[in-house]
Formats: C-alpha cells, structure tokens, sequence
C-alpha cells in the first residue's frame, strides 16, 4: 500500500480520541474481608477447602476445584517464602528508578498461595529464592485497604 | 444439515440484577453457575466444555474479562470459549454451547453470562462512547440512546403508531417483573405513567429504558443421551440461528430489523416451525426499550409488520394471553446486565417449559422464543425451546 | 427454579455504600489515547468535507451510489468504482431530540439528531448529524434540510466541519 512507510496515523487524515471513563471496583465478598483484615488489624486472611486440601491466598469466595462456596476464613502467618523475583530499574513511563526496586512473588506460610509484592530492606545481590520474608505494615492511620497497606516484605 | 446429537438444556441458575452489587464479576459467575449446577444435581466435574458470554469490556473495565471471570465460571482447566455479539451475546452464549454438544464434541457444555455495569463513571453510558465509527459518528458526541430514539422514531412514523401504545409495554414488563426474585425494577405503573416521566430522548422517555445493572446467569446444556441420565424434564435447544448486518446503520430502514427476521427463519427451519404465531406459545424477545420488543416480535414474525403494538394493546401479550410476551419481566422489569440479561430470557424459557416459573408460569409453555439484539443496530440472535409433548 | 435456593445470592450496595469506609474498593482512570487514521474512503470524505464538499462511492454491479463511502461493496462484495459527488441538501429520514449529553448528564436545551437521507445518493442512504436553526416542534419526517457548513479556515476535515443541517427554504 502506499501508506507503508507511515508510520505515524496523525500524519493521515485521522481523528483523535481517548477512553473517558472512569472505574470504581469492588473488591467482592473474599476481596473485602481480606483487604478490611489488612486495614483494620495487620492480618492476612485466607479460606480453605478442607475437602480439596487448598488453602486460598489471597482468599477466594469458591473452590476452584470443587466449585464449593468457601465461608470459613482462617488467619495465617504474615510470612513467607520468595519464589520468585525480579529487579526493576524503571518506572512505568520508562524512567530510571533513583534506586531498584525488587519485586517477588511471596508463597504466604501455611497456604498454597502469596503475594506479589515489593522486598525492602535487603541489598539486591543478596537476594535469593528462598528467603524467609515477613510482611512490614504500614501504621494503621496511613492504612487504605490496599496492598499497599503492607509497606514491603523483608527478611525475616 | 448435520446436527449430530439433539441438545437439551437440564440447568439453570441466575443471581440478583441489581444496579450495583457487592460481588465482584467472578463471585457473581460462581453463584449463578452454582445454582444451575445444583439445579441439575450435577457437579463442576460433569462439565464438558464452558462458554463465557459477556458484552463490552468497557462496563466491568477489566480488559478481556472473560479470562479474568474464567475460574468463576467453573472453567478451570476446561476448554472454554469467549462469545461476544454485543447486546446480542445473551442469546448468542447457547448457540456456542449448542455447537459444542450438537457437534458431538462434547456431552455437556456450561454457558455463562455476566455483567458489572457499576464500576463505569461517570455512568455506564460513559463506555458507549467508545463503541462508534471514530470518524463518521464519534466527532458527533453521540450517545446511545440516539439510535434508540431515531430507530424507534422511524418505526412510530412508517406505521403510524401512537407512544401510548408502545408505553404499554413497560406497563406489562415492569409489572410481570413483579414476580420475577431477580427483579431490579418490578413496579405497578400505568401507561400514564410512562408518558410523563422524563424525556430523555424524544421519543424515549426514562421509563420506557431499562436500567444499567450487574447481575449473571448460567444454563447447561447437555446431548440427549446424558441428558436423558440426569432429567425426566429435559428441554430441548431445538432451533438456533442468528444473523448480522453491516454498522451502516444510517444507509438502511431502521423500521424494521431484517436481520432478526434472517435469524429466526434459521432457528425456526431447525426447528421445524412453519407458522410461528401458532406454533410459539410464549416469547422473550429482546427489550431494553419498549418499542424494541414490538419491533422484534415483528422481526420475529410473530407479528405482522406495524402490528405488534395492537397486540400488546389488546392484551394479547399479557402473561394470561394468546401469546404471552416476556413473562419473565423482560430487561425493562427484571433489569439489564447486558450479556446476564439475554441468558436470564433463556432461563425463563428453561423454567417456564418446566412448569417452574412459580408466579410467572404462562399456561401450555410448550414452545419458547428468545432472542437478543445489539451492537450498532445490527445482530439478531434467536434461540427456539421445546419440552417433550 | 432451583428447589434448595431460597434466595438468589447478590448483595446489593447503594451508590453511598460504595463511598463508605466498610466497602472496599478501587479506582482506575484508563489513559489509553487513540488517533485512527481516516483509512482509503474516510480518507478522501474527510478531504472533501474541509473542501466544502460531500463525495460518495458508486458500486457498479448494484448501482447504489453510498455515502459515506467505502471502497468496497458490502452487498456485493466487489471494489466500487468511481467516486461521485452527492449534493449537501438532504430529507429528514429520522429525527430525535436529545435531553442527555453523551455521558447522560441531563442537558437543557436539547440536541437535535438526525439521520438524513443525502441527496444525490441512493434512496434510504443517509448519515447520522445534527440539526440547527429551527426550533425542536417544527422538525418532522420527510423535511428538506441543507447542510451549514463552518467557514473555510475552521475546517479541519472532519464530519463537524458542517456545524448542522437546517431547513431548506422553498
């Protein structure tokens, strides 16, 4: 075609647009409890499946094997394994990051699930796949009910 | 055709249709799928195949939600299919399912259909901003119900028909809705009532609207050799079809939907209906307007061109009528989780033909019409339900 | 309907629920901006229109002159053929009056709509504009209308570069 070589559209006959709404989420019925126990007191909840053997983290209203309705929900421990991570030198917009930020995915004690999350407090090159880590909460004051609730993760 | 194995539809299930509901999309997925599970004492190990129906990603902002609602929908590790026609999807989502079991690919196939219209600000009308022709419609500022109040306009003019008829149809909605425990907006209204609510778009008043909603529903359908293992009562898919037109909606005859015309011959010629009006005993056209079940009874030729409103005027559509039209409550009454509420028009057909519709039943439900409508003016979706006779 | 399930499940939030400290929730702007280029068809259109001018497309196998125009037949399914200039007068094919801005805010004074059959294209093929200068009671079916078009230097290529449509005198 003879636009091949454009590569930009505003330089065709074109219109320009973006996306105008705005989003309000509720968290759900598992969502709510788990992220109102993080708020109100510094816990971390999940529910099980006693039938399936699977502790939820984070909690889930179901099972997701045997599709039964989970209501029993069940305080666990704020610490965990690194699975998984990696150091990020940018932000989102691509800008370079006055430090690295590590980010893992923590297998929360005591279930069959965790937490992405950040790791403070460690210098990057000692990191390792298998470090215990502890959840740093946030003073309640400056709690949202949010992740963000938990400052960072750090060796425990 | 080759249509390898009859389907039956043995479950259903259906949550609240509410404005705004606490539960996020997955929750409200499991709790539908969880009664139409226990509805066909069936468990999510029974389940073949699942198909997810839902209309713009827009609403629930979560792009590709249907991998986001998957585990909810009881899909985990299945095979499982994401069906989109716009407002059409709800009576689309069982023709997905249908071809997976009349092929013979699989023994059971679970539909789901959900919608949060609540998380969208300043109003879910806000994400329909987003669904026109970026260069022939957006630079316009068009809102939705403009094509509504210019389609429904036409139709008024090509035939003459006064608002007071059309009104009646969200007298009779919105009071069936009455009975209906989904029910978002069952209320007693007069066509008075109607004709002096708020003007939104001429010749669209508010309560001639359905509301925005969140809300899911489910159906399983089945072959009939399994079927057969779980139901003394199965209802059967007989008939599905569905057709589109282009999105040049302004370069044809917004009087008449022949594209719902197009999708019912299709279902009713599978289903071996030759004269519909007589062969139909109940139907649950699409109706998120009120002249818009008036215009698809019409499409679905269960009405002469012009004369779908006598027939509501005259009662005929009533739940105790000749042909009773959206005995459910329809969108206008029950509410409108889009992609929820074309599925919820399936249940009602599924109960109705099992003599499980409470309040609602229509006496001799024998044969059931549903259908569903959407994108720019353009999709028609039908599926046709029987019970054994 | 299910025999063991007394009530369906759901939990209804009032949109004042949903700000209160007991419901969690979270927010999203998306910022996704677009610029859609015009294409082949729209391309041309949107030329014509900063010039002044409407232009359609002739399919030559069914002999239906479409706007706005494309450079395939969708009945057809072959390329159409020429391009034709239609005319910017054109009949009120349908019309409504819009009380709700596109984000469903009420709004006072309403917007008109149409769907104008264009002149000088096939019967029954119109686009979707507004109307202007004649008061909400007088629009009807079947009116001649004339496009009003924004001064020369203001055109930009776009289908606002004509402002409205307005009755056309006798």
């Amino acid at each position: 075609m003879s636009f091949d070589k454009i590569r930009d559209p505003r330089k065709l006959r074109h219109q320009i647009g973006h996306m105008e709404c705005d989003y309000v989420y509720t968290a759900g019925v598992a969502g709510e409890r788990f992220y109102l126990a993080l708020r109100e007191d510094g816990k971390l909840l999940a529910t099980r499946c006693d039938k399936c053997n699977i502790t939820y983290m984070p909690p889930r209203m179901y099972c997701d094997k045997c599709f039964a309705e989970l209501t029993n929900y069940k305080e666990v421990p704020l610490t965990g394994i690194i699975e998984s991570y990696t150091i990020t030198y940018f932000d989102m917009d691509g800008e370079v990051l006055p430090e690295p930020l590590v980010l893992a995915f923590i297998k929360i004690d005591q279930t069959d699930g965790g937490l992405i999350h950040t790791v403070g407090n460690i210098k990057p090159e000692s990191l390792k796949i298998g470090t215990k880590v502890k959840a740093l909460f946030k003073d309640k004051a400056k709690r949202t009910g949010a992740l963000t609730d938990i400052k960072c993760f750090q060796p425990a | 055709m080759n249509i390898k194995k009859r389907v039956a539809v043995v479950g259903a299930g259906i949550t609240l249709f509410r404005r705004r509901l606490k539960e996020s999309g997955k929750e409200l997925s499991f709790h539908a799928v969880n009664m139409a599970l226990e509805s066909a004492e069936m468990t999510r190990d029974d389940i073949d195949s699942v198909v997810m129906g839902t209309a713009p990603d827009a609403f629930d902002g979560i792009h590709m939600k249907s991998e986001n609602l998957l585990d909810g929908a009881g899909a985990t590790q299945k095979p499982y299919t994401h069906v989109y026609v716009g407002g059409g999807t709800g009576v689309f989502s069982p023709i997905g399912g249908w071809w997976h079991v009349a092929s013979g690919m699989h023994d059971t196939c679970l539909v789901v259909c959900e919608e949060k219209m609540s998380p969208c600000f300043p109003h879910p009308q806000t994400a329909f901003r987003t669904i026109w022709d970026p260069i022939t419609s957006r630079p316009l500022n068009p809102n939705l119900v403009w094509i509504f109040a210019l389609e429904m306009h036409r139709y008024m003019k090509v035939h003459n028909i006064p608002k007071e008829h059309i009104a009646q149809v969200a007298v009779k909605n919105k009071g069936n809705a009455l009975d209906h425990p989904s029910a978002q907006l069952g209320a007693k209204i007069t066509v008075d009532d109607v004709l002096n609510s708020e003007i939104m778009v001429y010749p669209v008043n508010r309560l001639d609207i359905s509301p925005p909603s969140d809300g899911a529903a489910a159906l399983i359908l089945a072959s009939e050799d399994v079927a057969r293992k779980y139901t003394d009562a199965p209802v059967w898919l007989d008939g599905v079809g569905w057709a589109l037109d282009s999105a040049y909606w302004t370069n044809r005859d917004l009087y008449y939907p022949q594209y719902v015309e197009e999708a019912a011959k299709m279902a009713y010629k599978m289903a071996k209906i030759n004269d519909p009006p007589k062969e139909v005993s109940f139907a649950e056209p699409y109706d998120p307007f009120t002249y818009k079940e008036l215009h698809h009874l019409e499409g679905l030729q269960l009405a002469k061109k012009g004369e779908a409103p006598k027939l509501t005027v005259e009662g005929v559509t009533a739940r105790d009528g000749d042909l009773p039209v959206c005995p459910s409550g329809g969108l206008l009454g029950v509410g409108n989780p889009i992609a929820a509420a074309g599925l919820m028009k399936c249940c009602e057909a599924f109960w109705q033909l099992r003599n499980e519709a409470g309040k609602r039943q229509v006496p001799k439900a024998e044969t059931g019409v549903c259908q569903a409508w959407g994108d720019l003016m353009q999709v028609g979706t039908v599926c046709v339900f029987k019970r054994d006779s | 309907m299910s025999k063991n399930m007394k009530e369906l499940p759901g939990t209804p939030l009032s949109g004042k629920e949903l700000k209160s400290e007991k419901v969690i929730t979270f927010k999203w702007r998306p910022n996704a901006k677009y610029a859609w280029s015009a294409g082949i068809a729209y391309g041309r259109f949107l030329d014509e229109l900063k010039a002044g001018r409407i232009i359609g497309r002739r399919c030559s196998r069914c002999e239906r002159i479409i706007v706005p125009p494309r450079m395939f037949c969708e009945h057809c399914f072959v390329a159409t053929d020429e391009w034709v200039y239609v005319k910017d007068t054109g009949t009120i094919n349908t019309f409504s009056l819009s009380y709700l801005d596109a984000d469903a805010n009420r709004i006072k004074d309403p917007i008109l709509v149409a769907v104008i059959d264009i002149d000088g294209a096939s019967p029954g093929v119109g686009i979707l504009h507004l109307l202007g200068n004649v008061a909400p009671d007088k629009i009807d079916v079947g009116m001649k209308v004339k496009a009003v078009w924004k001064p020369p230097e203001e055109r930009e290529g776009s289908v606002t570069d004509i402002l409205f449509w307005e009755p056309l005198e006798d």
